[in-house]
């Protein structure tokens, strides 16, 4: 690597061949500056925030006043205690269309291609993007409980099953930005990605446990409603925020968020890599 | 610090080929580019320029072919490349939340310059490229002159000893480009090696050293402006037709000028015919025929002739003529000319 630079040129620190432990660390810097990147970026863009917080908000209030006094459940508190954990995975869950249409909207902008283009990690697209989404996701759940707490939710079950009912559903939520992740590198145009961001979700979280008891449900749905991972996830929430029973659908959750995860990571990472 | 000897190529290029399904963008082009001079490449809308240079940066991978940047592989070493160059692609790649100190702050970053490094940099740039002004606004609000601006300037963050800017002018009014123009010059003078496409044929009139002209993914002509231009053979009457609905009654006027049939551009009403070397002759007759036809022209002159005649000359058809591209751009004529005259000439 003598060839040549200008004489301007200053020697930029990468020019040499990093070993692995640099090249983690350096894989590290440029996924935090492009974190720092998204999140100044959903500072300055209003649209995002009504999505992440004023719309959680006004799920909560309109299923607990509106639809709340309608559904029978049978858990301590009544019905606010059933919805919240349902409407915390449900926001975690839909926080990921912000990771699609921010993704495709880079790659299509270009700013994809000038990254690749640059001696920085080829990972900190992904990083950044996941870790800014997780962040304003935290946000969203921290939003919801208070409110939650608002109109009338208790945690029911102690302290630190209430820190892991928020770690399941933030960890819900990034395997589903994972997933989106993929959605958005392969499909990359902004507006499809737009119209098709959310529509997969509705089905997976509408017909789950998330709002209303599965029992209430016709028999066909029940079967698709009560063994797909939503549902599973929900409930343990539900068991850790309530209490209940928590081995079984503990290891069902963490076999279905590892196997998501394990397809659609590197889904992603090879739909990127052929942008 | 390292030296770079002027002279020796920076970048090399044989054989490139790429298809994307059953589309052939680029069906073997060779070329290469002296360290430090410019190269136009010029082509239509789907001539397969953009994927040469995308090829060059690194972002796709020829199916054949070899290319060195100062003589590193893209394929087989992309990072020591991309350490060495510079990309400015077609769309301006900008973060619009960001202000434009900000977009070239974290690309500083990116880059891994020191933190302090970074913002140095991007007040020179910012300074630079006349955008201090607007430093702190998000970028959203820029005009689309300001956007191109800071995505040249984001292209530069690492001083690159090989930049390629993929039509930088494009969408840019005449006022815009001739000030990008003269950013450009100014950075070549510096050492910078470029690559730079256009359709616009006066552009790589105004700027290049060398230019290739591409074409369904093949290079059919290369050479310095003047080289393209003898090619094509001689002088240009070019004039205005007032009434267009007379456009063809004057190319028959003007016909036993020349052995080659007068070009007529519908659009602009506008002919032109080549006269070889017979100079003021030409345009003497000329006037003689088009005043005994009753024509009124407008702009009547003689001039060199444009690349756009070049390339009709090397293809039967004009740069813009036949795809119907939806970013199809306004198609422009004449090289030499300052802008004006032209406008004048044409009554517009
Ligand atoms: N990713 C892709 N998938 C499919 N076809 C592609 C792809 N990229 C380019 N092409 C095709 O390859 C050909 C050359 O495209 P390219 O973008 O290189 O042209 P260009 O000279 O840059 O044109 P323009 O002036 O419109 O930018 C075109 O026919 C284009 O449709
Ligand atoms: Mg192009």
């Amino acid at each position: 690597m003598t060839t040549v630079a200008t004489p301007t040129r200053p020697a930029a620190a990468g020019s040499h061949h990093p070993g692995a432990w640099s090249r983690f660390r350096w894989g590290v810097a440029d996924g935090l500056t492009v974190t720092k990147r998204n999140l100044i970026a959903y500072t300055r863009t209003p649209a995002l925030l009504v999505f992440a917080v004023i719309q959680p908000v006004m799920f909560v209030l309109l299923f607990r006043y509106v639809f709340g006094g309608a559904i029978k459940v049978n858990v301590p508190g009544g019905y606010v205690s059933y919805l919240t954990p349902g409407i915390i995975g449900q926001s975690a869950a839909f926080a990921s269309f912000g990771t699609a249409v921010g993704l495709a909207r880079e790659i299509q902008k270009g700013v994809v291609d000038r990254y690749r283009s640059m001696p920085m990690a080829r990972s900190a697209v992904l990083v950044g993007r996941l870790t800014a989404d997780t962040l304003r996701m935290i946000l969203t759940v921290l939003v919801l409980l208070g409110v939650s707490a608002a109109v009338g939710f208790r945690f029911h079950n102690g302290f630190w099953p209430a820190v892991g009912m928020v770690g399941l559903a933030v960890a819900f939520g990034v395997t589903v930005c994972a997933v989106s992740a993929y959605i958005g590198f392969a499909i990359r145009d902004e507006e499809s990605v737009a119209s098709f961001g959310l529509i997969w979700l509705f089905p997976l979280t509408f017909v789950s446990a998330a709002f209303v008891p599965v029992s209430s449900m016709p028999g066909w749905l029940q079967a698709f409603a009560n063994n797909q991972p939503v549902t599973i996830v929900i409930d343990e929430m539900r068991s850790l925020a309530l209490g209940g029973p928590l081995a079984l659908h503990a290891w069902e959750s963490a076999v279905w968020l590892v196997g998501i995860l394990a397809v659609f990571l590197p889904l992603a990472v090879r739909a990127y890599r052929r942008v | 610090m390292t030296t770079s000897a002027s002279g020796g190529p920076a970048i090399v290029v044989e054989g490139l080929t790429k298809s994307f399904g059953s589309v052939q963008a680029l069906r073997g082009i060779d070329f290469s580019v002296e360290r430090g001079t410019i190269l136009g490449v010029l082509g239509p809308n789907g001539a397969g320029k953009t994927t040469a240079v995308r090829i060059l940066t690194t972002l796709v991978r020829p199916d054949g072919g070899t290319a060195l940047v100062e003589g590193r592989d893209v394929l087989r070493e992309p990072d020591a490349v991309r350490e060495i160059i510079g990309l400015a692609g077609q769309s301006a790649a900008i973060q619009e939340e960001l202000t434009g100190r900000e977009n070239l702050e974290i690309l500083g970053r990116l880059y891994h310059l020191p933190k302090q490094r970074s913002k140095e940099r991007a007040q020179e740039l910012l300074e630079r490229f006349e955008l201090l002004d607007a430093a702190n606004r998000p970028a959203r609000t820029y005009s689309g002159g300001m956007a191109r601006r800071l995505d040249l300037a984001a292209s530069l963050v690492a001083e690159p000893a090989v930049l390629f800017l993929d039509e930088p002018t494009t969408g840019l009014d005449p006022r815009s480009r001739n000030g990008m123009w003269g950013i450009i010059r100014d950075l070549v003078s510096g050492g910078t090696t470029l690559l730079l496409t256009t359709q616009y044929l006066e552009e790589a009139d105004e700027l290049a050293d060398e230019i290739i002209v591409v074409d369904h993914g093949r290079v059919i002509a290369a050479g310095t402006s003047d080289t393209l231009k003898d090619k094509v053979g001689g002088d240009v009457v070019e004039f205005g037709v007032l009434d267009r609905s007379r456009l063809g009654a004057a190319a028959d006027a003007v016909a036993e000028l020349s052995e080659v049939a007068p070009m007529l551009d519908p659009e602009e009403a506008v002919v032109a015919v080549r006269v070889g070397n017979q100079g003021s002759k030409a345009v003497v007759q000329a006037v003689r025929n088009l005043d005994a036809a009753g024509i009124e022209t407008t702009g009547l002159a003689l001039r060199r002739p444009s690349l756009d005649d070049v390339f009709l000359a090397l293809t039967g058809h004009q740069a813009a003529e036949e795809e119907a591209s939806p970013k199809r751009r306004r198609r422009r004529r004449r090289g030499a000319e300052p802008e004006p005259t032209r406008q004048q000439g044409r009554g517009r």
